[in-house]
């Protein structure tokens, strides 16, 4: 390998990684696409969901994502995202409480098939992944 | 004629207004250390932003009949959204006034053009302003700029502002915010935000400085798909940004009016004990008279 690629990660509030990575994994619109340097220049929406990356020194990292979007160079990863968790900055307790909400209103509003549903729907998403990213630093 | 007790009172209440004053100056500049902040941390996400979406517009201004309805002028504008961002709170000079000023000439202009306007409010004096005048309030939100706010209020915002105009209840959308400039000038400015303008501005900066860009990605999914959901960002990022030039510029503003303020209560206080020093040598100069008079008297 040729050496690694820049991931950077950053959000209207704060940028949340600054890093070299060796590959980054990222949920693209149309499926899980992963990165390495030297990787064609692409753009993408991004989905809810996990970046994984290496660092540099082989150990896997998770970032939670919101949506966004990934401009990929062959250098060079940039994510935009509306908003993005480091595992340490998930509030689990949060995030349970987001989705016993979600599912509740999801219960409610699934009969008018209208756009609470949808947005609980996201909501539901959003909370599934940070929970797994929680639960995912417990069990290491 | 003010008595000794009168002008003493009156010291000491200057003084009191002066530790007010002073207090309140400090309070302005930790908080906009804070927005400053904010603001500074915002810029990797807009200029990237902007990079992004300039490179797109480009790709797809060839294609004027399928593009996007947010970027394309209504041939007739009957209605007009104006987002008014002012203070919450006063005592920071001409601040809110001079934000009111710029809307109004924009509104007068509108109306005899005989354009309906309607304002949605963000910030407490604008609205209570909009309200005595009977201005056509849309939309309030109080308790945000100069507070701590997320992304999310410049969304949800701009996601009703979106859908009113894709609706076609509004033609045109603009926002009167404050630019920050420096500490010492806070300039009152009015922008289009729907449908978009200036994209292509952007992009002329961006070629010259940012050499290793390529312009030509792969898109996915599509160039349109991609830039329909960018597009309502754009304007999102606007308004965040300009609640945060305004909730720093309200800052600095009060910032300045506390420490004139402040000034102000010293040489107050200045004058004041002068002439309550004056009015003190009067009254010991006429006892002493009295005593030396009464003495005069004893002695004949």
């Amino acid at each position: 390998m040729a050496g690694n690629i820049m991931l950077e990660v950053v959000t209207p509030d704060k940028s949340v990684v600054t890093e070299e990575a060796q590959i980054v994994v990222a949920p693209g619109e149309y499926g899980e696409f992963g990165v390495l340097i030297g990787h064609t220049s692409f753009l993408t929406a991004l989905k809810i969901g996990l970046i994984r990356y290496k660092d540099p020194g082989g150990i896997e990292r998770v970032v939670f994502v919101n949506g966004g979007f990934a401009e990929v160079l062959p250098n060079k990863v940039t994510v935009l995202a509306e908003s993005a968790d480091r595992r340490i900055d998930i509030d689990v307790e949060r995030a349970r409480a987001a989705l016993k909400r979600a599912e509740e209103r999801m219960a409610e509003a699934s009969k008018k098939e209208d756009i609470d549903f949808r947005r609980a729907e996201i909501a539901l998403a959003r909370a599934m992944h940070r929970i797994r990213i929680a639960e995912t630093r417990r069990a290491a | 004629m003010a008595t000794l007790k009168d002008i003493q009172r009156k010291i000491v209440a200057v003084k009191k207004t002066q530790k007010i004053t002073k207090a309140m100056n400090m309070v302005a500049a930790s908080k906009l250390r804070g927005a400053q902040e904010k603001m500074e941390a915002f810029r990797p996400y807009a200029d990237k932003f902007a990079e992004v979406l300039a490179s797109l517009s480009e790709r797809i201004a060839a294609d004027e009949e399928h593009a996007p309805a947010l970027l394309v002028p209504r041939e007739e504008v009957k209605t007009i959204d104006l987002i008014l961002m002012t203070s919450d709170r006063g005592l920071c000079g001409s601040f809110n006034t001079n934000l009111i000023v710029k809307a109004e000439k924009f509104l007068k202009e509108k109306a005899d053009q005989g354009v309906e306007t309607r304002i949605i409010c963000m910030g407490r004096k604008g609205r209570d302003y909009c309200r005595r005048r009977k201005y056509n309030i849309k939309d309030q939100h109080i308790g945000i700029v100069g507070a701590r706010f997320g992304f999310n209020v410049a969304v949800n915002v701009g996601s009703g502002v979106i859908d009113g105009f894709l609706d076609g209840q509004t033609d045109e959308v603009y926002m009167v915010s404050s630019e920050f400039v420096s500490m010492a000038r806070q300039v009152p400015t009015i922008k289009q935000l729907v449908p978009i303008v200036g994209v292509e501005k952007v992009e002329e900066a961006e070629k010259t400085e940012d050499v290793g860009y390529i312009p030509e990605h792969i898109c996915e999914p599509s160039v349109e798909e991609l830039m329909a959901e960018m597009l309502p960002k754009q304007v999102y990022v606007q308004i965040y940004r300009g609640l945060l030039e305004t909730s720093t510029s309200e800052h600095a503003a009060r910032m300045a009016a506390m420490d004139n303020a402040t000034t102000n209560c010293k040489d107050m206080i200045t004058s004041l004990s002068l002439v309550y020093n004056k009015a003190r040598q009067a009254a010991i100069t006429a006892e002493l008279m009295d005593i030396v008079g009464g003495a005069e008297a004893l002695k004949g």
